[in-house]
């Protein structure tokens, strides 16, 4: 269960995060980081285990039947990736504590990069690809908020925008390649697919999900031409950049190739798309990187050109590219993130980012600058520091298909991105800190606090670390984490220093001599491509899309819907009566069957003639909507005697009560609009109207007809023969609400709470005057408060409420329960207000009743989840007799708190849809009555 | 007694539908109860018509009316209510906003 853990208490840390976060500004990054800390030593005893060579599978049934189960997975390349996110997430937690201003929600920041770390943490741990598709989407989601935080800016809004329609786009493809992939080895579990790589590469769809599954990764990765939305993504705060852009969201695209590298490698086809695809990436964007003015914007170009160097080596496909590109996923995280940091230190004491106003910093902050060009020797690939090693190892793979054709090609191309790679790191070093001393810079620029710079010293210490001791600091990790990926013996590989004067050599020289003299000409080639790279942005190309995508949905909305709601409900309408006819002609011809019905008696008889015509009453007189509203009242009446008659007691009491608070509500409502309706439609469009009802009406008299005279099979026994048994009560209705189908109710119970929650929300700062006379001119009252109303009203209080608690308390044997109740005190406490008036009522009532759904929805969800307390599923009842002294026999049933809850939430809504309604007028003291919001503490 | 359940219903739904085809609030919030009105009493027929056998267990009796559609309606009715006390709130506050109670949110000339 370990792993479930590991994942898990990210996604509890966030929700925790949230809630403590309004105790004090700080405490959301203590709690964030103790959170990552915590999953950090959750890990810890695993690691052993790990390192001996083991992989480890947790897994438990989900649904089974379609083959999900919820598994997770530790081997090697799982652990790098877990250490790294959570252990550059522990650094950039305590940067961003540094980094973000008082203006800024701390709390809000902390529960998004937790949502975002626990993501990330269940794609590296998934074993099942379905459950890491899922993870994988979430990981798109909360990288949303993270881009989106600073949500009033409108650069933020659409990066977080970009970013979240290209991955999720590509996250769509990833699904369709799941499926594909899935379907071929018969399971979607990676122990099986990194088995079957043999028969995955002969299935005929394997060019199909190969190509799916690649759109996923490379969206994710900001591969070529999807590498957009990266730079966009920068308007995001540093401390996310920096976290996003060097351990976690892009790398999760190269993780997924490294993960399903021995499934789907070793073909043409993957070669040429993988390869050809992380090659166009790593030169465009080293190219363009160059010319960035934007210090995050350099950066942003350099992750996409680092993860194009990456892709490659998995493209390359041999080994050692393997490990080549492992090594480089590592030390790409360490450098940028402590490249990003040093932006950010840069812009927070500076106050700007842009390359052409920032020079000469070195006298201002020394430190800082001797960090930030550690961490940019190692981007360049100079010797002595990591990115060199496995640069180095990236030149010598490139080497392998010298004696072909166009051989020559790839070790050239790879060369040229070395030298931009150096020429755009000598730029940020250079460009920033040495110089002229900086003019008219928004601050006077200094050293950032001491603990900013911690994070950015531990990872340029393992910078150095990395580069000069390879094989005592990085070596073991890597071994293991990339004999996962390989998922067989690992090459030999000799992670050193120095390898003698070999081509590859060659090559970083060849770079880092080349990059610096392309930096001293550097000035007319940012001629060349202020005039000519412009229009290729990419970012123009997805607007245009984009804009043309709203303008055709837009189109075609507007042939839909023509704005007219009539006109909608009437197509709907025939549309229903097409599908009925159709199904009437298709069925049996006879529209009687062979039940044999029961004979009418005259009280129903009566009934009936008065329903129908109050019925034909309502619609006649509902331009008088007073007289309508009444007229429907007397057919809800009639409802309820229907529900008496054929036997459901619960119904009849339900249907009365609701009945009464329906009217009340109505007329309240009716007080506020105007009392008469026009006649707006014409003579022919009235005609339509009532010739299409009188059909429906029609149809549902057959259909009806037509069910009642055929028999029934129900499946009604089973709930009666269980009752008593397993529900413990004999009124069966009751039983099932909330034993048998508890789970409904809950859902139901719910629903009620937010339609209530809804109300509210609409009704707060709504204020109406309703008029004091009716549209002839007579006074609605001439005392509001009468006395006997009002007497009389305060009398029955008491008794109201011990009918509805006994109406609670037996509705598990007799007609009754929480529902009911519910509705009968909710009637009880609004009758107060209409006959005492607000002001009376507020002084002796509690007049918070938001709470009492809240409660009422807590004590249902905890009763549900005490039965897992005893190890039964949720909502599993029990109950039990006790004898009390006196009373006698006495039944517990573990349904009574849960029907409680029920009874609140029904008060709870009603009474504050009701309570509401009544106070928008715009003559009620309601200033006094409704608090004030609370506000979000910083 | 079936016919006149059947009849019951069919006036019920077409008076509902005439009315959810009006062009104001407020008869469209009548008609959308009366409809509630038929839908839930479809509902609990689906179990037939049974007179005088309510689903309360007494020892000795094995006839009972069908609980399970009755467990059904009565959940639909709360919802109901709230759902119409949802769309009347929804048109109070259209009403305040755009001063008309149109369904379209505007007068028709």
């Amino acid at each position: 269960m370990s792993l479930i853990l590991i994942s898990l208490t990210p996604f509890v840390g966030a929700i925790f995060t949230a809630c403590i976060s309004r105790l004090g500004r700080l405490h959301a990054a203590w709690t964030a980081g103790a959170v990552t800390l915590l999953t950090l030593a959750l890990l810890f005893p695993l690691i052993a285990d790990v390192f001996a060579g083991n992989t480890l599978i947790q897994q438990v049934s989900w649904i089974p039947m379609v083959g999900l189960d919820l598994a997770f997975r530790l081997d090697g390349l799982a652990l790098l990736f877990a250490l790294l996110i959570l252990g550059i997430g522990l650094l950039i937690i305590l940067y961003a504590r540094y980094y973000l201003s008082e203006r800024d929600d701390m709390g809000r920041f902390y529960t998004y990069l937790l949502l975002f770390m626990g993501s990330m943490l269940g794609i590296a741990l998934s074993e099942n690809v379905i459950q890491l598709l899922i993870f994988w989407e979430l990981t798109s989601l909360s990288s949303f908020l993270l881009i989106s935080y600073w949500q009033h800016r409108r650069e933020s809004r659409r990066g977080a925008r970009m970013a979240l329609a290209v991955t999720g786009g590509g996250g769509l493809a990833l699904l369709g390649g799941f499926l594909l992939l899935g379907n071929m080895v018969d399971s979607y579990n990676l122990s099986v697919i990194l088995a079957s790589g043999d028969i995955i590469r002969a299935d005929p769809l394997y060019l199909p999900m190969l190509v799916l599954i690649l759109l996923g990764a490379f969206t994710k990765s900001a591969q070529f031409p999807f590498h957009f939305w990266l730079p966009n993504a920068m308007a995001a705060p540093t401390p996310v950049s920096a976290y996003l852009h060097s351990a976690t969201m892009v790398k999760a695209g190269v993780f997924l190739l490294a993960r399903l590298f021995p499934a789907l490698s070793g073909t043409e086809e993957w070669f040429w798309l993988v390869g050809i695809t992380g090659l166009t990436t790593l030169l465009v964007a080293a190219y363009i990187a160059m010319f960035k003015h934007d210090l995050k914007g350099l950066l942003a170009y350099s992750t996409i050109s680092h993860l194009g160097l990456i892709t490659l080596l998995f493209g390359i496909g041999t080994p050692l590219a393997a490990v080549a590109g492992v090594f480089h996923i590592i030390n790409h995280a360490i450098f940028k993130a402590s490249l990003f940091m040093a932006a950010g230190i840069i812009d927070h004491e500076t106050g700007t980012r842009d390359m052409r106003r920032l020079s000469g910093l070195w006298k201002f902050m020394p430190y800082t600058a001797l960090l930030a060009m550690v961490a940019a020797a190692s981007m360049a690939g100079v010797p002595l520091f990591n990115g060199f090693l496995s640069k180095e190892m990236f030149f010598a793979e490139t080497l392998h298909n010298l004696d072909q054709t166009w051989g020559w090609l790839l070790p050239t191309a790879a060369t040229l991105a070395g030298v931009f790679a150096v020429a755009y790191s000598l730029r940020l070093i250079l460009g920033v800190f040495f110089g002229a001393a900086p003019v008219d810079l928004p601050k006077t620029p200094h050293e950032p606090p001491r603990w900013m710079k911690i994070p950015v010293e531990i990872l340029v210490a393992l910078c150095l670390l990395v580069g000069i001791l390879p094989a005592l600091t990085v070596e073991p990790i890597l071994a293991i984490a990339a004999s996962s990926v390989l998922q067989g013996p690992l090459p030999e590989h000799n992670l050193a220093i120095w390898h003698g004067f070999n081509t590859a050599l060659w090559m970083s020289m060849i770079a880092l001599v080349g990059g610096t003299l392309l930096y001293l000409g550097r000035r007319p080639l940012f001629k060349l491509y202020d005039r000519q790279w412009r229009s290729l942005e990419f970012r123009n190309l997805y607007n245009y899309l984009l804009g043309k995508l709203y303008k055709f949905s837009t189109s075609v909305t507007r042939i839909i819907d023509a704005g007219s709601l009539q006109r909608m409900i009437f197509v709907f309408i025939l549309f229903i009566l097409a599908l009925g006819i159709n199904g009437f002609l298709s069925g049996e011809l006879l529209l009687t069957g062979q039940r044999e019905g029961l004979a009418i008696d005259g009280v129903s008889l009566l009934v009936a003639l008065i329903m129908v015509s109050a019925t034909i009453a309502t619609v006649i007189f509902h331009r008088q909507r007073l007289v309508a509203l009444i007229l429907m009242g007397a057919v809800g009446l009639g409802v309820a005697l229907i529900f008496v008659k054929f036997s459901a007691p619960d119904l009849a009491l339900t249907q009365l009560s609701v009945e009464v608070v329906t009217i009340m509500l109505l007329l309240l409502a009716l007080y506020f609009l105007p009392q008469t309706s026009p006649i707006e439609s014409s003579k022919l469009l009235r005609s339509r109207d009532w010739i299409i009802s009188i059909v429906a009406g029609s149809g549902v008299t057959a259909l009806t007809w037509a069910v009642l005279t055929r028999p029934h099979q129900s499946i009604a026994d089973y709930f009666l023969a269980n009752s008593v048994t397993g529900g413990g009560g004999t009124n069966v209705v009751n039983v099932i609400l909330v034993d048998f189908r508890g789970y409904d109710t809950l859902g139901e119970i719910t629903v009620l709470a937010i339609a209530g929650l809804g109300i509210y929300a609409m009704l707060d700062h709504l204020q109406l005057t309703g008029s004091s006379h009716d549209d002839k001119g007579r006074r609605w009252n001439h005392d509001t408060h009468p006395v006997i109303l009002a007497s009389f009203a305060r009398l029955l209080l008491p008794i109201a409420l011990i009918v509805a608690m006994f109406i609670l308390l037996r509705g598990h044997n007799l007609p009754g329960g929480g529902f009911i109740a519910g509705l009968i005190t909710a009637v009880a406490l609004v009758m107060q207000y209409l006959a005492n008036g607000v002001v009376w009522t507020q002084k002796r009532l509690p007049a918070n009743v938001h709470s009492v759904i809240g409660y009422g929805l807590l004590i249902a969800v905890v009763t549900g989840l005490a039965s897992w307390l005893f190890n039964y599923p949720f909502l599993t009842s029990t109950f039990s007799h006790i004898h009390w002294p006196i009373i006698g026999e006495f039944e517990l049933a573990s349904a009574m708190p849960f029907d409680l809850g029920v009874y609140l939430v029904v008060v709870g809504a009603t009474s504050l849809i009701l309570i509401n309604l009544g106070l928008v007028h715009s003559n009620s003291p309601r200033a006094n009555f409704r608090k004030q919001p609370r506000k979000w503490k910083h | 007694m079936e016919a006149l359940i059947a009849i019951i219903l069919g006036s019920l739904t077409t008076c509902g539908i005439y009315l959810i085809l009006r062009g104001r609030t407020f008869p469209v919030v009548l008609g959308l109860t009366f409809l509630s009105y038929a839908v839930n009493l479809f509902l609990l027929i689906m179990g037939r018509l049974t007179i005088g056998k309510p689903p309360i267990l007494v020892a000795g009796v094995s006839d009972y009316a069908d609980p399970l559609p009755q467990a059904l309606v009565l959940t639909a009715i709360v919802i109901g209510f709230a759902m119409t006390a949802f769309v009347i709130v929804l048109s109070l506050k259209a009403y305040s906003e755009l001063s008309n109670d149109h369904v379209d949110g505007k007068h028709k000339s």
